[in-house]
């Protein structure tokens, strides 16, 4: 790779959930020049809904191994029950029994570790590589987006999340695009790590609310063990001007840039119903808002390089 | 001397892969006589830890270094404990990269180049210890 | 949990993110209180707890939450490399007949001590967050706090459940989604109410949290947050479903702006309290087959 290519990845995340992320990432791909979009959003991921992708290719997702009874072979001697961590194999309720009833394993609860398997000393556990959702490579108005969709009740969203980042990565480099765009997910556990390690710029969209600082402080403390450029701009900003200030000012005392302020807008909404971004749908006040918030994360993302 | 590459294709005039645990495959070099030999990577689609496996696979080859682009925390711990040297930020074809590891062009890494992957924490889940 | 006799456990979740569910729980649970009744509220989403906001607990009691993790007892080790073999995670790994542990990677499976044949595995603790018990204008409150950087909020989740058990109801504020906190949260709850917002993004995540509730098999309802500013595709989707809406709470600037500062709905909102009243004597009166199943017609 020639290097003087530099491709930047930015991920954008909330702490707190629906503080408006998703809108904003589908107009930030509205402005952006060339890049790739990734939903990393695996739980809820909703950027489909705006962008309308076509997709073009479709793969399976296997997060893990899990285990499974071979009913030909199990002689029922509940070895597995208690060998199981992670209380995800039971007899079947009394009411149900048969005359031999077998244990059975809840997929939803194994975790694919493979210890009943090998306390089995009658070889009928089987234990092999588990589908748990699909991944997908789609063309958008916007250019290219890899996006999943997660099984029913399915884990292991952290390994879905390198995946579609990599993924995404790969298409950067093999065009030459200038940027990775990914939709985060909320909170500050496994998709979130997944979601952030290594990226050029975490931006944090926060709310003016005590909730939103409150997760905010979380999120910021995450990024910063992480050691991840941060930065933050607060959606709906005027519902509470004063809170908007402490925020800030907040902000500047743990090191993050802020950049910048989005009103709130019922517009946002209309354009969701619409499946337009915001500055798609709406040439009014907010997208100007937004505009300057993609100038911003321009501005930062030099800074940070030059730092 | 033995020593492993991670590598975007499967000859000397191929590039160096930034990648360790996601590269496709590595080619494992005598410096004597540069002959050479490809191995896949299996843990390319390993769930967490791919450079855990990774390393550990390496040390098994019986290479004495490994010359990469990024190497994080938790490989670089298990080539310590191999007696592997690891050599990061190795970029451009793959044979002058190897006749300047010869030339000793290179000096060994003292400490993890990159930050944690989410390997680091492993694939979550529902685990949890009971007791 | 120690069972109480007659004890109602709910759920307050939702696929999206920020459609409610603290404001929900918090209230209800304040309701419930006021009614006199013996009521726990647990603060599930362990990442981001935000309950505390609202009713502003005096904590009681605080403990660490402990993770298993193997370690190895060097006299005893032959290096012989089976512990590596059996760990699916890649927390343990042996090099040049070393053991090194990752305890980050580890779930806590307890296969590799099981399976060493040397007996030189023993599990150790360590913490991955607390468990914060208090009392809030009657309300025995629980919350579980993740440390950060940690990921088994599921461990967490446990440990805030395993707290629980001296009320007659407990409600349940579980973090958003629908993938395995979520479900740790979720799985022994006797219903589950499932809050969204009438607008595109909402009506999809409503889909899989349905999805979810509907395949641990867990009765369950829907609330509409701001249930006027969308469209009435998530009122359709619950007809056709046959799923019974038991609260619907308008999109009110002054909602809004209380939540910003941290105040309750009911005590700064009276006309509110109704709402909150109706939505429970709902749930109480159980008798309603259409608020078991939201599966009839199928």
């Amino acid at each position: 790779m020639d290097s003087d290519y530099s491709m930047k990845e930015i991920v954008i995340i909330s702490g707190k959930g629906g503080t408006g992320k998703t809108s904003i990432v589908a107009s930030l791909a509205t402005l952006a020049g060339k890049k790739v979009l990734a939903d990393c959003d695996v739980d809820a991921a909703d950027l489909h809904l705006v962008l309308e992708p076509e997709v073009l290719s479709r793969n399976d997702f296997s997060g893990g191994k899990k285990a499974r009874i071979l009913k030909e072979e199990c002689t029922a001697c509940g070895k597995c029950i208690d060998a199981c961590r992670f209380e995800a194999i039971h007899y079947p309720p009394v009411a149900s029994r048969t005359v031999h009833a077998l244990p059975q394993i809840n997929p939803t609860f194994c975790e694919g570790c493979g210890v009943c398997v090998r306390v089995c000393q009658d070889n009928a556990i089987a234990f092999e590589p588990a589908v748990n959702g699909q991944w997908f490579i789609s063309d958008t108005r916007y250019g290219p987006m890899v996006h999943a969709r997660l099984g029913i009740a399915e884990g292991n969203s952290g390994k879905l999340v390198s995946l579609i980042r990599a993924e995404a990565r790969k298409i950067a480099e093999r065009d030459e695009l200038e940027f990775i765009i990914v939709d985060g997910s909320p909170g500050i556990g496994c998709p979130v790590i997944s979601s952030i390690t290594g990226a050029d710029m975490v931006v944090v969209v926060t709310e003016p609310t005590l909730s939103g600082q409150h997760d905010l402080d979380r999120v910021a403390q995450l990024t910063s063990h992480f050691q991840i450029p941060t930065t933050a701009c607060i959606n709906k900003w005027d519902l509470n001007p004063e809170m908007t200030r402490q925020i800030e000012a907040r902000l500047k005392d743990q090191g993050i840039q802020s950049i910048g302020r989005i009103r709130y807008d019922p517009a946002v909404t209309r354009a969701q119903i619409m499946k337009s971004s915001v500055v798609e749908y709406t040439g009014g006040a907010i997208s100007e808002d937004i505009r300057s918030v993609w100038r911003n994360i321009i501005y930062a993302l030099g800074y940070f390089i030059n730092k | 001397m033995k020593i492993a590459v991670s590598a975007t294709g499967k000859s000397l005039d191929d590039q160096v892969d930034a990648r360790l645990g996601r590269v496709q495959c590595f080619l494992i070099v005598d410096t004597e006589t540069m002959e050479f030999h490809a191995l896949d990577n299996a843990s390319i689609n390993a769930g967490g830890g791919a450079g855990i496996q990774t390393a550990q696979m390496l040390s098994e080859q019986n290479v004495k270094a490994v010359l990469t682009g990024n190497c994080g925390p938790n490989a670089f711990q298990v080539f310590n404990a191999a007696g592997i040297q690891v050599i990061v930020g190795v970029s451009g074809v793959i044979r002058t990269a190897v006749e300047q590891f010869k030339s000793g062009a290179f000096s060994q890494a003292a400490t993890p180049n990159v930050a944690p992957h989410s390997g680091m924490k492993g694939g979550g889940g529902m685990g949890r210890g009971r007791r | 949990m120690t069972a109480a006799n007659n004890r109602r456990t709910i759920a307050v979740a939702s696929g999206k993110g920020g459609t409610g569910k603290t404001t929900i729980s918090t209230n209800l649970a304040l309701v419930l209180a006021q009614q006199g009744k013996s009521v726990e509220l647990l603060d599930c989403d362990v990442e981001e707890p935000n309950c505390h906001i609202f009713l502003k607990p005096q904590i009681h009691s605080s403990k660490p939450v402990n993770v298993l993790y193997p370690s190895v007892i060097q006299d005893k080790c032959t290096g012989c490399g089976v512990c590596a073999q059996v760990c699916e995670y890649s927390a343990i790994v042996v090099v040049k007949n070393k053991v090194l542990v990752f305890p980050g990677l580890c779930h806590s499976c307890g296969g590799c001590t099981l399976f060493c044949p040397e007996e030189a595995l023993e599990e150790v603790e360590r913490q991955v967050g607390i468990v914060e018990e208090g009392s809030s204008s009657g309300i025995h409150v629980i919350q579980g706090l993740l440390d950060i950087t940690e990921l088994m909020s599921a461990a967490v989740i446990n440990g805030v459940k395993k707290s629980a058990g001296l009320s007659d109801i407990v409600i349940i504020d579980s973090p958003p989604g629908t993938s395995c906190p979520v479900i740790e949260s979720v799985k022994d709850a006797d219903f589950v109410l499932l809050v969204t917002e009438p607008t595109p993004f909402g009506l999809n995540d409503l889909k899989l949290a349905v999805g979810m509730v509907r395949q641990l098999g867990i009765p369950f309802a829907v609330a509409i947050n701001r249930c006027d500013m969308g469209d009435g595709e998530v009122q359709r989707y619950c007809d056709d479903e046959h799923i019974r809406i038991i609260l619907e709470i308008p999109d009110d600037i002054r909602i809004a702006q209380a939540y910003s500062r941290g105040e309750m709905i009911i005590n700064v909102l009276h006309e509110y309290k109704g709402l909150f009243v109706q939505c429970l004597e709902t749930f109480f009166n159980q008798k309603d087959p259409g608020l078991n199943t939201g599966q009839d017609g199928q």
